[in-house]
């Protein structure tokens, strides 16, 4: 179940992630790397304690050291002030309009999605890209998401098991086993 | 309580005046308005281990801070854009306990004697107020020299023919050359060029308790998770092992207070939200070179030349795609560098005899490798096409790049005040940067590019690409804002009230006891990082109060 989307919204993201992201041979699609589930955990990063926004640190374990990316930071209040305008918009609270209001995630996915409509799901691939580009603003900011859900960190909800990063000849975090001098040199 | 100073900022400048401050007798307060990540919270004379090779972290969730949206800047290229034409970040360096620091990757060259003497070495350049700075190198050396040490700098003496000279050895040997600098420095010395292994405050042997740098790649915008960069973890840690200092971080200094001919102390707003007084004998500013002004505006400081001449540094940027991976992931980021494009030659003074100026300056180049996937993403199309241009990754696996971090002339134009109307979170008015590079700059960076891409072409380029931070196309957003994360030259030095903020010690002029010790105070940027000289400088600052 989502953290923060519908059922619904869930499907249209996903569809809208894997035109952005398709399967191609090796390549997994964005839906199968994770994608939605790291898009779905930064609009809800609220309704966990603490909010997943920073990942611990300083090591995953993929090379050894703890598993400590799983224990994500506690925000400070100017933290949450941030994150929360950021996620949420400002909502009408004057503590978070001292510059006027902001629209937030939750509020662009949303309408974004909204305008994508249900239908989307099923549509072939040309007329889902061409529904997305007509949406710019929110294929921006979807495209950018999705990039981070991709080839991120895994604890983060996307790049499941680091298959974004197998997919690309990409390492990922190597500490705390790192490179050795001659790996760098001479590889 | 009266401590012997408040020190506003704990970045490199800061840190390093701390150092030297506590290690006189002097007991201090660091007030720091972001976070720690730093050091350990329950032994502030100890590590922290927050850090990680963690892209969104660091690069997408501003865990280092500023956060734009409570910690904003302002931006416009020139007084007819109006107010502004940007809110966000402007050039951020971080906002948290070791600053510009935590992110920096740690080349740290000493300028050249040339540097501190513009004016007498080259004459003056049209538009810009070039000067000399009221110090030069020969009386700087031996605080380079201690900051080397304090930082922990490898290094390789005798490998670069240009260097300013030494009172003695690097700290430590240099590290692993990476794979793509040993193809990229062979090129380049084929074309002529002199490149040399980076001065680095990176350790490449165990230092000071802490370990060897073990090439994560996961350098430049990210904290070290390990502390194999010294800067300025090294200085905090013996700071707060002195017994004499207090780090408060999370607190925010909204004004130093001034009675007559000194400065009673500051105004901070804690991590409650509460206000309070901090009474100090000496007020050391080291907030940066845009956060510095604003304090001292903030302060209603009425110098006329507080904020003028921001310097950034105009980086060309060059970059080929190899047929080979470059393991440009593997090292620490930059591992060589060369020094010909600032000393010149004579094609560059053809060139700028040709664009009708008295002479050009470039900078030093760095020899890099790609970005990292998440960046290089977000650069390549979505659709159908990026699995397969991802796979083939043009531009991380297979990439080389030059960036030449080009030396920026003062111009009075370009500067920082307070904006009129856009605040930050706890209600005080931002930074406003008003910048845009001056002709020089865009003639050095069209004269010095094609000769880095030929130095690509030479390691076997399939394809070179070249740009410019800020760009020099259309001034249109965001390719008008500089990427340097360089930022000097706002609270200029010099010897004559009437065109310095401060005097050769940092001391704000007029003011007692009010010093500066951040690269606000440089006169020229010249064409190298500014960390050591900033930290020389404040080191210099600070043992001459005690």
């Amino acid at each position: 179940m989502p953290a923060w989307l519908t059922d619904e919204e869930y499907a249209v993201l996903s569809a809208a992630c894997d035109c952005m992201i398709p399967a191609s041979d090796a390549f997994p699609s964005a839906s199968a790397a994770g994608v939605p589930d790291y898009i779905d955990r930064l609009l809800g990063a609220f309704t966990f304690d603490p909010p997943r926004i920073w990942a611990g640190g300083p090591t995953s374990g993929r090379y050894g050291g703890e598993a400590a990316f799983g224990h994500f930071h506690e925000l400070t209040a100017l933290d949450e002030l941030a994150w929360r305008m950021r996620i949420e918009g400002s909502c009408g609270l004057p503590e978070r309009e001292f510059n006027g209001p902001v629209i937030g995630f939750q509020q662009r996915y949303r309408t974004g999605l909204a305008e994508l409509g249900s239908e989307f799901i099923a549509l072939p691939a040309p007329d889902q890209e061409a529904r997305l580009r007509a949406l710019p603003e929110f294929a921006e900011l979807l495209y950018g998401h999705a990039c981070e859900g991709m080839y991120g960190a895994p604890e983060y909800g996307g790049n499941r098991n680091g298959i974004g990063w197998q997919a690309i000849g990409f390492d990922g975090d190597v500490q705390p086993r790192g490179w050795t001098d001659e790996e760098v040199t001479n590889p | 309580m009266t401590v012997d100073a408040v020190i506003v900022g704990s970045g490199p400048g800061g840190a390093t005046a701390a150092e030297v401050l506590t290690a006189g007798g002097w007991n201090v307060t660091i007030i720091e308005k972001g976070r720690n990540h730093l050091l350990d919270p329950d032994n502030l004379t100890q590590p922290s281990f927050d850090y990680s090779n963690d892209e969104i972290k660091f690069h997408s969730r501003h865990f280092l801070g500023p956060d734009p949206l409570v910690e904003p800047r302002t931006f416009r290229t020139e007084e007819s854009d109006g107010d502004r034409v940007h809110v966000g970040e402007f050039n951020s360096l971080p906002t948290t306990v070791g600053g510009g620091g935590v992110h920096a990757d740690g080349k740290v060259p000493r300028f050249r004697p040339d540097d501190f003497r513009i004016l007498s070495r080259f004459g003056p350049q049209p538009g810009a107020d070039v000067d000399d700075w009221p110090v030069d190198y020969g009386e700087l050396e031996p605080y380079y020299a201690e900051v080397e040490r304090a930082i922990g700098v490898a290094g390789t003496e005798g490998s670069n023919p240009f260097a300013a000279p030494r009172s003695g050895p690097f700290p430590m040997p240099s590290g692993a050359p990476m794979f793509g600098a040993v193809r990229s420095t062979a090129a380049a010395e084929k074309l002529g060029y002199h490149p040399y292994p980076a001065p680095s405050a990176v350790n490449s042997v165990p230092y000071d308790s802490r370990p060897a740098c073990n090439n994560c790649g996961f350098c430049a915008f990210f904290g070290c998770p390990i502390h194999a960069k010294g800067d300025p973890i090294s200085m905090l840690q013996r700071t707060m092992a002195s017994g004499r200092a207090e780090l408060l971080s999370e607190t925010f200094v909204s004004r130093v207070r001034v009675e007559g001919r000194r400065a009673t102390g500051v105004d901070v707003i804690g991590p409650d939200g509460a206000e309070r007084f901090l009474a100090a004998r000496h007020v050391i500013v080291a907030a940066g070179a845009i956060e510095t002004p604003r304090l001292l505006l903030l302060s209603d400081f009425d110098h006329p030349l507080i904020g003028r001449y921001l310097m950034t540094h105009f980086q060309t940027i060059t970059a080929g795609s190899m047929p080979y991976r470059t393991y440009g992931e593997r090292g620490r980021a930059v591992t060589h560098v060369h020094d010909d494009m600032i000393v010149g030659d004579d094609a560059s003074r053809a060139a700028a005899v040709e664009a009708g100026l008295p002479w050009i300056r470039g900078g030093l180049v760095e020899h890099s490798g790609g970005g990292l996937p998440i960046m290089e993403a977000k650069h390549m199309p979505w659709g159908s096409m990026h699995p397969e241009i991802m796979a083939n990754s043009p531009i991380r696996r297979g990439l080389w790049a030059f960036i030449m971090q080009g030396e920026d002339l003062p111009y009075a134009t370009n500067r920082v005040d307070l904006d009129p109307a856009v605040k930050d979170a706890r209600g005080f008015p931002v930074a406003r940067v008003t910048y845009k590079p001056g002709r020089h700059e865009l003639v050095a960076s069209a004269h010095y590019g094609p000769r880095l891409v030929a130095i690509l072409e030479e390691m076997g380029a399939q394809w070179t690409a070249s740009t410019s931070s800020p760009g020099t196309g259309n001034a249109s957003l965001p390719e008008a804002i500089p990427e340097s994360r360089h930022n000097m030259g706002t609270v200029r030095m010099g010897t004559d009230p009437a065109t310095s903020v401060v005097d050769a010690a940092g001391r704000v002029h007029g003011l007692d006891n009010v010093v500066v010790a951040d690269s606000s105070v440089f006169v020229t940027s010249a064409g190298y990082g500014p960390t050591l000289t900033l930290a020389a400088l404040a080191a210099r600052a600070a043992h001459l109060l005690v």
